[in-house]
């Protein structure tokens, strides 16, 4: 009896862990999943409002000068301003980040994912927890720089053919 | 074609026929088995719950070598925050699934075999048979059902334990930030590879374990055949496994 209960357990303890892996890999992993699991961000929460935010994530890292200083802990769009809104957690011990500090979406590497980078300003006051960061730049989305090249390649074609149009 | 070759063919073409007569003889000892849920308990132990330490080391080091070899490559394209994409989709649909099949193989099947193999060679089975016992509903269906049970789980152990492997070696070691780790295995991964991957596990979980328990059924009652029978599961269900890879990656793209 004693030898059947210990095998028990030890199955038990195996199929256990077995489910939980599974559930792991089908709850946590695919993009639509939950996020109860991954470390919780700490530090004091700011937002910004962007007009496009191409491919940012949450999860994204916060950097300044390069320096990872906090995530992108939401991402929403605002039916006020009809703009992207993201939250970020900044890591309480940068809590000398100017008010008017500016930011901007940016891509790691050539094919690499999207971070925000933060740019100093100069105002003796600086962020705290609710602050919204107002000067921002938008991504670089590739597809709309190729298309604006073409189209100032086109125009200027034609005004140097026709000499009507003015290019932008 | 030689002689040599024709017993060969012929041989195969035998094992294939003996190999599914012995699945449909097995299927129909399964459900009176399912009613011993005891006996299939004691084969999960023994085929799953002894495996778990090589599946979990074998997972560690299979992530970690994944970690540092994609880290290696990315490094060079200035892309290495694509390192959570290409481990979580390595691991997931090909690695574990057939990892954890081949080392389970070599852990369990062979201890099948031989098992069941020696259970024949000392007339046990006949002994049972004798005592209106039937082998296949006590003997046999319990311990295929415990490997098809036991593999699926342990190719998601395997595959977790892979993953936090590299997330070891990328992001504490090689300095990928932990936060784009993450996101980008999540955002790489649909539920339909994680559905690959278990429909892949389930399959070779099924094949071994029959390809083990028939070889032990039929193999020669002696010490050589049970040798020699022990052998043809390994091959046997290694070959099957990547075959068997190739034609399921093939369907699910």
């Amino acid at each position: 009896m004693r030898a059947n209960r210990s095998l028990e357990i030890g199955t038990g303890l195996f199929v256990l862990l077995g489910f939980a892996a599974l559930l792991f890999l089908s709850v946590q992993l695919p993009a639509n999943g939950l996020k109860f699991f991954f470390n919780k961000p700490v530090g004091y929460a700011v937002t910004a409002q962007f007009d496009n935010i191409g491919d940012l994530k949450v999860g994204a890292p916060v950097r300044m000068a390069g320096v990872r200083i906090g995530q992108v802990t939401k991402i929403d769009f605002d039916t006020n301003t009809e703009r992207a809104k993201v939250w970020l957690r900044i890591s309480p011990r940068f809590n000398q980040i100017p008010l008017d500090s500016s930011a901007a979406i940016d891509t790691e590497g050539l094919l690499g994912g999207q971070y925000i980078a933060i740019s100093p300003g100069a105002m003796p006051t600086y962020l705290t927890n609710g602050s919204r960061i107002l000067e921002t730049q938008s991504a670089l989305v590739l597809e709309n720089l190729i298309n604006k090249f073409f189209a100032t390649e086109a125009n200027k074609s034609h005004g140097s053919g026709g000499g009507a149009k003015e290019s932008k | 074609m030689s002689n040599g070759a024709r017993v060969g063919v012929l041989e195969l073409v035998r094992k294939t026929g003996e190999t599914s007569v012995f699945f449909l003889r097995l299927l129909a000892a399964c459900i009176p088995a399912l009613g011993r849920p005891r006996l299939i308990i004691a084969q999960i132990y023994n085929a799953g719950a002894r495996s778990l330490i090589i599946i979990m080391l074998s997972g560690l080091f299979t992530g970690m070598v994944l970690g540092l070899q994609f880290y290696a490559v990315l490094n060079r394209f200035g892309a290495t925050e694509a390192l959570g994409t290409a481990v979580a989709l390595a691991l997931l649909k090909e690695l574990g699934p057939v990892l954890t099949a081949l080392l389970f193989a070599g852990r369990a099947g062979t201890a099948l075999t031989s098992e069941i193999g020696l259970m024949r060679a000392t007339d046990q089975l006949t002994a049972m048979e004798v005592m209106a016992v039937d082998p296949m509903r006590h003997v046999v269906a319990p311990r295929f059902l415990g490997g098809l049970i036991a593999v699926p789980l342990l190719t998601a152990i395997f595959t977790v334990v892979g993953l936090f492997g590299a997330q070891l070696i990328g992001v504490q070691f090689l300095g990928v930030d932990h936060g784009i780790f993450w996101s980008q295995a999540q955002s790489a991964v649909a539920l339909k590879d994680v559905t690959e991957g278990v429909v892949k596990s389930v399959v070779f979980g099924a094949v071994i374990s029959l390809i083990a328990v028939n070889e032990g059924y039929h193999s020669e009652p002696t010490a050589e055949g049970i040798g020699r029978a022990t052998t043809r599961t390994v091959v046997a269900s290694s070959v099957m496994t990547l075959l068997l890879d190739y034609v399921l990656t093939a369907i699910f793209l």
